[in-house]
């Protein structure tokens, strides 16, 4: 009979999640267009990068390393001058990115025995991007000198490179792993967290527990549900990836699959705590919120590597599921690795289901107080 | 106005009443600010790297000295087997792989290049990238040293010295630039997702209907129902901007006043957002879900993480539809970089006719529902 009930309940949380179209549409097109959007607008290399001249002796040397800049296609100048005021008013209003600045007696010292001097003023408020103007700027000045001193032989070492694992370095094969982590979790903690929250908010907890049905009976009745449409979210951002994006499967597709759902588990357990904690709605929502969205993000290695990251703050970082799973998807889709590597990650995942599963049992009691 | 400040006073007790509420407000979003900031960097610190030197000579193990001198990469293994190294790779125990082949001094000495192999996993993307243009100076400085060894060549005529300043962040730390970002996306949640929930719950508890049937006007209502959070929102502004100074030292150049003007403008936009979902949906779990959805692109196309100037054309063009974008660039231009209102002019344009334009189209489509 307790089977019979089980089921009932079962069925009934699907309804609700069936009749709401509204909240499934979002829920179900959700991955897909996160995948699709970002995967196209999500990327940090650097194409355009608008550069102020400051040349106060214009001639035949400073025009020709400003047309080599040009050449390059990656750098546009968008104004000339003699003198360094402009740079300021430039930079602060975001319409320049950095400037170059040729010394007054550049072209005399390039063909005198003086270096000659040429400074680079960088808006730097973005380290990342700054840098990376900064290492094009001398790659280019480098250029431009290696050709003036071919004469002189000097000592060259070639560094043929090879990035490993995804060697354009596309940005959508490290965001894919990570956005199904974070759809993950949304979908699971939030929901699960909001769905038994409501209940209690609406005192309907406390016919729940007049029916035959055990606490544990009635968590499996809520969680099973959001599994099965977590784990179409995870199906179609692995399509969309694979079809759009070409990202790339190197390992097995049913262990993903698993890992995935294992991570589900994880998620969903943490929705239960949070809502056998809280008292209402919106005291769910937001701690789910706030104990998912951005940690998930933010302390995941999904944009941000781990290892940048201070020392103090590694240890955070263990008890945020994501962290392990995104090391298992990109394990699996870029490096075609298995279980053989990826076992610890697999057991901590394992541990976190059993443990919060555990606790969130403990502390859910659907008896009146 | 009698009646909005009894209203105004009946939603802070609301608000205030559930202290667990008022503990998630205010000490969640500096707890968050503390630990993000921390995590959002790709500044890239060590790099474990595995030496496969072949060729053990001076030339090369002088390179390998040289790597760790500069503490960006610490040698955690050496073999001279490619296939162990690679093993390495594969189990995360090292991020960089260094290859001499057999020859490289003796290709030096002879025709003065000297070729190696660098192979870096690139599962991190970003760090990988960075770490390899850190490799690269290293190595091009070496080569240069090398040749000077070699031939002492007198340094004569054609050499350019370039010198590079970054401005406005001279020790590129990352924390200065996402901080204010950071402070950005809090202040949203609170200003959209809040706001809308608190008056969906009204319609899921069926007050609302009881508040129409009385003599109070629309427009008192909604104000009653959005300054609040407004409030809230400058009040969370101001103690993360104290988080952002005293713990974080992030640089304040501009004036801390315009700062607030922005704000206030900003977070007009950012409640229209939320009274407009408040409109479209029944429940709160449907509050929540269509501002996460909304949220959650505003914020990954704002710029906060990576670069709006790198994305394809059309998401440009998109961004510039993103009243988070504007505002997190007001916020690093007036704080990092000192910026005046004449530079912010036009951000803050847009934030205004995007503020204007939202909320009169959730007024109109309120009173469209309910009157």
């Amino acid at each position: 009979m307790n089977r019979n009930a089980l089921r009932a309940f079962v069925v009934k949380e699907f309804h609700h999640i069936l009749r709401d179209r509204q909240t499934l549409t979002i829920l179900l097109m959700m991955p897909l267009v996160q995948v699709i959007l970002f995967g196209y607008a999500l990327r940090s290399d650097v194409k355009d990068i608008r550069m102020a001249i400051v040349d106060p002796a214009p001639d035949h040397a400073t025009l020709e390393l400003q047309s080599r800049f040009v050449a390059t296609g990656r750098f546009r100048i968008v104004a000339t001058s003699r003198s360094t005021d402009i740079i300021e008013p430039l930079f602060r209003s975001g319409k320049a990115d950095m400037a170059l600045i040729f010394d007054a007696d550049f072209a005399n010292n390039l063909r005198g025995h003086e270096p000659a001097r040429v400074l680079a003023a960088i808006d730097a408020s973005d380290p990342n991007t700054g840098t990376t103007y900064m290492n094009y700027t001398r790659a280019v000045i480098l250029g431009y000198q290696s050709e003036l001193s071919a004469a002189n032989r000097q000592v060259r070492i070639v560094t043929e490179t090879r990035m490993r694992f995804n060697p354009s370095l596309e940005s959508v094969n490290l965001f894919v792993p990570g956005l199904i982590a974070l759809v993950l979790v949304l979908v699971s903690a939030l929901m699960t967290a909001i769905s038994l929250s409501r209940e209690k908010e609406r005192g309907t907890m406390e016919v729940l527990l007049v029916s035959p049905l055990r606490p544990q009976q009635i968590i499996v009745g809520k969680v099973l549900p959001y599994l099965v449409l977590a784990f179409a979210n995870v199906l179609t951002a692995l399509i969309a990836a694979w079809a759009v994006f070409h990202v790339p499967f190197r390992g097995s597709v049913v262990l993903l699959l698993l890992e995935a759902t294992l991570y589900t588990l994880v998620s969903l357990a943490l929705g239960v705590l949070v809502a056998a904690r809280t008292t209402s709605q919106r005291a769910a929502m937001l701690t789910a919120m706030l104990a998912t969205m951005l940690p998930n993000a933010l302390l995941s290695g999904m944009i941000f590597p781990i290892s940048s990251m201070p020392r103090w703050l590694l240890p955070v970082t263990y008890i945020v599921p994501a962290r392990w799973f995104i090391v298992i998807a990109r394990g699996i889709m870029l490096k075609g690795v298995g279980l053989t590597i990826l076992w610890k990650e697999t057991l901590v995942l394992s541990a976190m289901a059993l443990l919060l599963l555990a606790a969130a049992m403990r502390s859910f009691k659907p008896r009146m107080e | 106005m009698q009646t909005l400040r009894y209203l105004l006073r009946k939603e802070f007790q609301q608000i205030f009443r559930d202290r667990f509420m008022v503990a998630q407000l205010l000490l969640m979003p500096i707890i968050q600010l503390l630990l993000l900031g921390n995590a959002a960097t790709f500044e890239v610190k060590t790099s474990r790297m595995y030496v496969v030197d072949r060729d053990h000579s001076e030339i090369s193990r002088g390179l390998v000295d040289r790597m760790q001198a500069s503490r960006r990469f610490v040698a955690v293994g050496a073999s001279p087997s490619l296939d162990l190294a690679n093993q390495w790779m594969l189990q995360r125990k090292t991020d960089v792989i260094l290859s001499f082949p057999s020859d490289f001094e003796r290709n030096i000495v002879r025709t003065r290049v000297g070729e190696l192999q660098l192979i870096l996993n690139a599962e991190d993307g970003a760090a990988a990238g960075v770490t390899q243009s850190y490799a690269a100076q290293i190595i091009a400085a070496y080569a240069n040293e090398i040749g000077a060894t070699l031939t002492p060549v007198s340094r004569g005529g054609q050499q350019i010295e370039v010198r590079a300043r970054g401005w406005y962040n001279p020790e590129l730390d990352y924390r200065d630039y996402m901080v204010p970002g950071i402070l950005v996306q809090l202040v949203t949640v609170v200003g959209s997702l809040m706001a809308a929930m608190n008056i969906v719950r009204e319609k899921e508890l069926g007050t609302l209907d009881q508040l129409s049937v009385t003599p109070l006007s629309q427009s008192t209502f909604m104000a009653a129902k959005l300054i609040p959070f407004w409030i809230i929102a400058l009040v969370e502004l101001s103690l993360g901007l104290i988080v952002a100074r005293f713990v974080f030292h992030v640089p304040m150049l501009g004036s801390i006043l315009l700062v607030f003007g922005a704000a206030a403008v900003y977070l007009i936009a950012a409640l229209g957002i939320g009274l407009f979902i408040s409109t479209l949906v029944d429940t709160q779990q449907q509050a929540m879900f269509v501002t996460f959805f909304i949220i959650m692109i505003y914020l990954l196309m704002s710029g906060l993480f990576t670069p709006v100037r790198s994305m394809p054309e059309w998401a440009q063009w998109m961004a510039q539809l993103n009243p988070v974008k504007h505002f997190i660039e007001i916020m690093r231009a007036v704080l990092l970089k000192g910026a005046t209102l004449r530079d912010i002019a036009r951000p803050v344009g847009i934030l205004a006719v995007f503020g204007a334009v939202a909320m009169t189209l959730a007024v109109w489509e309120y009173g469209r529902k309910t009157g």
